[in-house]
């Protein structure tokens, strides 16, 4: 057959893409589960991380429910969808939605007697999405650690975001200010305290050339916690840790 | 482009099986293997793949996966178009290339997603950029398309492992003086930075990877005399 005829292109086309098509669907859908798995498991892992609980990611569930003593999707106004399961609520399909029709997972946990409140993150950084958990202290106030990821930020500098010198300067910061208003944290390249001694000014030192991957991080952590509020300053909320 | 280009073989090769046979590692076949690690190096002597050696660069350890995935992906390819060049209808050939490429490269994200996940956390985007390194088509339409599916073979892991030789050097120089560290492990000791040394933030920009692969050209010609152009 003449190899440059249109017949012959046309057909070479058609069974390169069937023969490509169905390698490509094999792999992925008999992988899938693997891969879901996968990142359940660092669902877990990462959650934990937020209050001091390291763990390798294939050991995480085993003791996940030993630190998690419940898994809440909240609606904006405090109250409790309990029809929900907040684990595998999918936060990149919430937050488009409008804040009413969103739910917000909440996890509680408790380590020894300390209680925590962990809320998942999730904004935009420079290139795509940026995620994370940040754990408060019973206080609802002072951060008790923070775990944060990305899909695409530059490495060595965006995704340097991911890193445990960076989350530190997290733990021991305040989300609300001296005049009890709701500010979060602020990742800020005029912050007088490379060291993070002051833990009062709501402010943490920035990744130098990672401006727009910092003030992803700033947003996304006043914009998500913002939708607790209510939620914590409902008195009944306490009810949920009465076993 | 490279010196291989315009040596289609005149005799029919099935596979493996050449009419005048071969050695597996003959001259020939070596220098496949070694020319592009200097004297046609894909980015020092080539200038192609620029873009993803300015990319990657700023820290080693992705350098480092990087390149074993391209030279996975260029071999994988080379011998796969090489296996196809017969059938390749020569209009779409380009297209055909594409498609190889992008499905293999989706094929091992897949497989890294599943069974080596934080490998596949660590190269993250890098992953799809394989994709458009510009080497890989360079190589698909100048040398398998025209060669045995041994020599293209041999052809893909050479140029892959000079791209990855080039990345590996700058990635070293960028990593040691932007973060003063070496695979994430601090290589400059308290002492030095207690004097007064600061690492350099320049080094971690863009621009400061193309200034290393200038100086790293530079250097390599003042060696290598015939890579020096006549006029």
């Amino acid at each position: 057959m003449d190899r440059d005829s249109n017949i012959y292109t046309f057909l070479f086309s058609a069974i390169m893409v069937i023969i490509v098509a169905a390698t490509l669907a094999t792999s992925a859908t008999s992988l899938e589960e693997i891969q879901n798995e996968n990142v359940r498991k660092e669902k877990m892992q990462n959650i934990l991380s937020t209050i001091g609980i390291e763990v390798e990611r294939e050991k995480a569930p085993e003791i996940y429910n030993n630190y998690i003593v419940e898994e809440l999707a909240l609606v904006s106004d405090g109250s409790i969808d309990k029809d929900i399961d907040a684990f595998t609520l999918k936060l990149n399909l919430e937050i488009k939605k409008p804040i009413k029709e969103q739910r917000f997972p909440l996890y509680l946990a408790q380590v020894d007697s300390l209680k925590y409140y962990i809320v998942p993150l999730r904004g935009s950084g420079l290139w795509d999405a940026i995620w994370g958990y940040i754990a408060l202290e019973a206080d609802k106030n002072t951060i008790k650690g923070a775990v944060f990821d990305h899909k695409a930020e530059t490495a060595g500098l965006g995704a340097e975001i991911t890193q445990k010198w960076f989350l530190d300067r997290f733990v021991g910061e305040k989300i609300f200010n001296d005049n009890d208003e709701l500010v979060g944290i602020s990742v800020s390249k005029t912050n007088n305290d490379p060291n993070g001694m002051d833990k009062d000014d709501n402010e943490v030192d920035a990744i130098s050339g990672a401006t727009i991957t910092g003030d992803g991080v700033t947003n996304m952590i006043k914009e998500r916690l913002q939708n607790y509020l209510s939620y914590f300053n409902n008195k009944n909320e306490i009810i949920a840790y009465q076993n | 482009m490279s010196k291989q280009n315009n040596k289609p073989e005149t005799k029919p090769m099935i596979l493996f099986i050449n009419e005048e046979r071969e050695a597996l590692f003959s001259k020939n076949n070596r220098a496949l293997l070694t020319d592009p690690m200097d004297d046609n190096n894909p980015i020092t002597v080539q200038v192609l793949g620029i873009c993803s050696a300015l990319a990657i660069t700023v820290q080693l350890k992705p350098a480092i996966v990087m390149s074993l995935s391209v030279i996975a992906v260029m071999a994988a390819s080379n011998v796969i178009i090489s296996l196809l060049r017969d059938l390749i209808p020569n209009r779409i050939r380009i297209i055909v290339q594409l498609v190889v490429v992008a499905s293999l490269v989706v094929l091992v994200d897949q497989i890294l997603k599943a069974y080596a996940y934080d490998v596949s956390k660590e190269l993250s985007i890098f992953i799809g950029l394989i994709i458009t390194n510009c080497i890989i088509m360079g190589r698909l339409e100048a040398f398998a398309l025209g060669n045995g599916v041994w020599k293209s073979f041999l052809d893909g892991i050479g140029n892959a492992a000079g791209y990855g030789f080039i990345l590996i050097v700058v990635a070293f120089f960028r990593e040691l003086l932007g973060s003063g560290k070496l695979l994430g492990y601090q290589v400059i000791p308290d002492f030095v930075y207690e004097m007064g040394y600061v690492n350099n933030g320049l080094m971690l920009l863009s621009p400061m990877a193309l200034i290393t692969v200038g100086l790293y050209i530079w250097v390599q010609r003042s060696r290598n005399r015939s890579l020096i152009e006549k006029n």
